[in-house]
């Protein structure tokens, strides 16, 4: 069983975000770190490894030379070797541009499972996974809250908003997991020491076969026009407790057809 | 020597940090309030090899520098005192000594237990009447049958509860600084912790009175030469007060990160009392002293992980450190007010917790004394 896990590099999510008002594009300058999100596709491939199914597992990352320090992170958390796709030319890629240098990346390997994290903590796109999956004609669940493998089919509980789908479908495929599937370990002192000892691949563009007008600034498509704050919630109900707070609570709540 | 620290170092910080958030933050309070002493997390500790900073690889440990020791301590620290305190006894007063004194069969048998935390250590030298007086001691060690017979009474040691590992201290020639030695051993029958010692604060942190009656120690459990025990003490303890230094870092960044939290959240007279000069100051005092303490601290670990001499170094952090600690408590409850005095809100807490620096492993008048005498030489000793 060979998985990819995709990870990103995100400015340091405890850090108040900032955006250059001239780019309308997020400050990256601040410390930098692995998107909390993608521990959790991480510790769902070692638990697969950790079930007995021999398991090789892969970080994928595409992303500047100095984020090798984020590789070397998710390799704590529980790799067995990196992938790195490091070139200045993917400077301002956009989902479109990385996703297509990802999929490249994983044509490399005939991998059997594609993990991604169910959003990257600086731009909360959600779409990476998807994308990845349409590039490489794979099939694609989002937000999965638990994985079962039966030898060449994978089961997926997929979280919805009125509880649960169980999505059945072959592999390879790509799954993006939610951040309920699992409660991702620390990595221990071994593994951190031990990390900078995994196999490492840095690749360039040219490494890679991926042609540099297709990614960057080139080959990406979106442009941010302005930024605005998202609409308030609207009208909320305020109930005071003068003794009758939960019979009010309980009538809305029946009104508006949440409890029957 | 300036101190750099290194992505291993950083990264060992994250982890210790992280694993404070979420298993140790959330029951700080309570534990103090209790005076629980959190053993299980010190095996968790353990388990992710963060006992095991200073211990080599081929022990089972993770061959980092004392820099890594006093990291680990110093973040321990923001949320526990008292667990930071149970791993810096573990790591400066425990393996450290084994590392530096013991022979190769001593360190293979105690280092791998001791860095995965199966062996949770304890330093016994303080007695009832010896103090910062060390030389004063009268536990006694006595040849009596091929092994080392211990009596006599060991007093506020750290761990002392519930240790599986103690460094000892006993006399085994004549009186004053010269005949005493070093022992190691497990805990066995002879070795018993007679009560925890009620205390200010640190209550999260098992501070007993250790007795030794007839306490067997095999003969090749002595540490180092015989009769020339007191110097692996003091030696010791150079290196340990460094990761006390590391532990008021720890408290005054707690303290500092609190009362700035709370400056900004709090209004009064219209506004929040941030924009007072009076509550500005403080903060920012206590934020420059801090900042030049922790480097004290850092420079005197890169010393010390150097092999370099750091008495002095040492000393010197563990002096301004632990004033900065108390200092900075004394502003996060002044910057709380009334909250401040409440046992709810944390600071008092840290106010309780902060002393503790200025007084063991050499009180402040100790470390001036050690500092006196690098630079005063002979003639400080009048
Ligand atoms: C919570 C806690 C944990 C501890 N943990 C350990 C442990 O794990 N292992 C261990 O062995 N010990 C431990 N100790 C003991 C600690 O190191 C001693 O308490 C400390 O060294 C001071 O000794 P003393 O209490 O006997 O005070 P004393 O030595 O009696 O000192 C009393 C006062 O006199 C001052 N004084 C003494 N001598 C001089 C001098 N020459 N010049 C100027 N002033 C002087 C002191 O600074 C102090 O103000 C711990 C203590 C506490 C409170």
């Amino acid at each position: 069983m060979k998985i990819a896990i995709c990870v990103k590099e995100v400015p340091d999510p405890t850090a108040e975000k900032r955006i250059d008002p001239g780019t309308n594009r997020l400050v990256r300058t601040g410390e930098n770190t692995l998107n909390p999100y993608d521990r959790h596709a991480i510790e769902e491939a070692v638990r697969i490894k950790e079930s007995g199914v021999e398991t090789e597992i892969s970080i994928v990352l595409v992303g500047p030379a100095s984020a090798a320090r984020t590789v070397d992170k998710a390799l704590a958390q529980g790799g067995d070797r990196s992938v790195h796709l490091a070139d200045d030319g993917l400077a301002d890629s956009d989902i479109l541009a990385t996703s297509r240098a990802l999929a490249a990346l994983l044509e490399r390997d005939a991998y059997d499972l594609v993990l991604f994290g169910q959003q990257a903590s600086d731009a909360e796109c959600y779409v990476m996974a998807a994308a990845v999956a349409e590039r490489l004609d794979r099939p694609c669940v989002s937000q999965a809250a638990s994985l079962t493998l039966d030898g060449s089919t994978l089961r997926v509980k997929r979280q919805v908003e009125t509880g649960y789908d169980t999505v059945e479908m072959p592999l390879p495929a790509v799954v993006s997991v939610s951040d309920a599937i699992n409660e991702p370990r620390y990595p221990s002192l071994p593994a951190i020491m031990g990390a900078k000892r995994k196999p490492h691949e840095v690749l360039s563009l040219a490494d890679a076969g991926i042609d540099p007008d297709t990614v960057g600034g080139a080959g990406s498509r979106t442009t941010v026009r302005g930024l605005s704050k998202p609409a308030g919630r609207g009208a909320s109900v305020r109930i005071e407790d003068d003794g009758t707070a939960a019979e009010k609570i309980l009538a809305f709540l029946v009104e508006n057809k949440v409890v029957v | 020597m300036i101190p750099a620290l290194s992505d291993v170092h950083e990264d060992l910080s994250a982890l210790v940090r992280d694993f404070c958030e979420r298993e140790i933050a959330p029951h700080t309070a309570d534990w103090d309030r209790t005076h629980h002493v959190p053993v299980p997390v010190l095996r968790q500790l353990g388990d992710l090899g963060v006992l095991g900073v200073i211990i080599p690889e081929e022990h089972g440990g993770a061959g980092l520098d004392y820099t890594a020791l006093c990291l680990v301590v110093e973040e321990l620290a923001r949320h526990d005192a008292g667990l930071s305190v149970a791993v810096a006894v573990h790591g400066g007063l425990c393996a450290a000594p084994l590392l530096r004194f013991g022979s190769p069969e001593q360190q293979a048998r105690y280092l791998p237990r001791l860095a995965s935390g199966e062996l949770l250590g304890a330093y016994a030298l303080t007695e009832p009447d010896a103090g910062s007086d060390t030389a004063a001691i009268r536990a006694q060690a006595v040849l009596d049958d091929g092994q080392w017979r211990l009596d006599g009474t060991k007093t506020w040691i750290t761990n002392g509860g519930f240790a599986d590992f103690f460094v000892l201290f006993a006399r085994t020639g004549g009186g004053g600084a010269k005949g005493v030695s070093a022992f190691v051993s497990t805990r066995a029958e002879g070795l018993g912790s007679s009560h925890e010692i009620p205390k200010l604060g640190l209550h999260t942190s098992s501070t007993a009175e250790v007795v030794l009656d007839g306490f067997r120690v095999a003969a090749d459990d002595l540490l180092g030469v015989r009769d020339d025990g007191l110097k692996i003490a003091l030696a010791t303890l150079d290196g340990g007060r460094i990761t006390i230094a590391a532990q008021a870092c720890g408290i005054a960044r707690a303290a500092l990160d609190l009362a700035c939290r709370y400056a900004a959240d709090r209004h009064a007279f219209g506004g929040p009392i941030a924009r007072f000069q009076g509550v500005q100051f403080p903060i920012a005092d206590i934020s420059a002293r801090l900042e030049g303490a922790r480097l004290l601290m850092l420079r005197a670990a890169a010393l010390r992980s150097a092999g370099k001499p750091h008495g002095l170094a040492g000393a010197q952090a563990k002096l301004i450190a632990s004033r900065v600690a108390v200092d900075a408590a004394d502003v996060a409850v002044q910057t709380l007010g009334g909250y401040g005095y409440s046992a709810e809100f944390g600071a008092e807490r840290l106010y309780r917790d902060a002393k503790i620096t200025e007084l063991y492993e050499g009180t402040s008048q100790i470390q001036r004394l050690v500092i006196a005498r690098h630079l005063l030489g002979a003639a400080a000793r009048g």
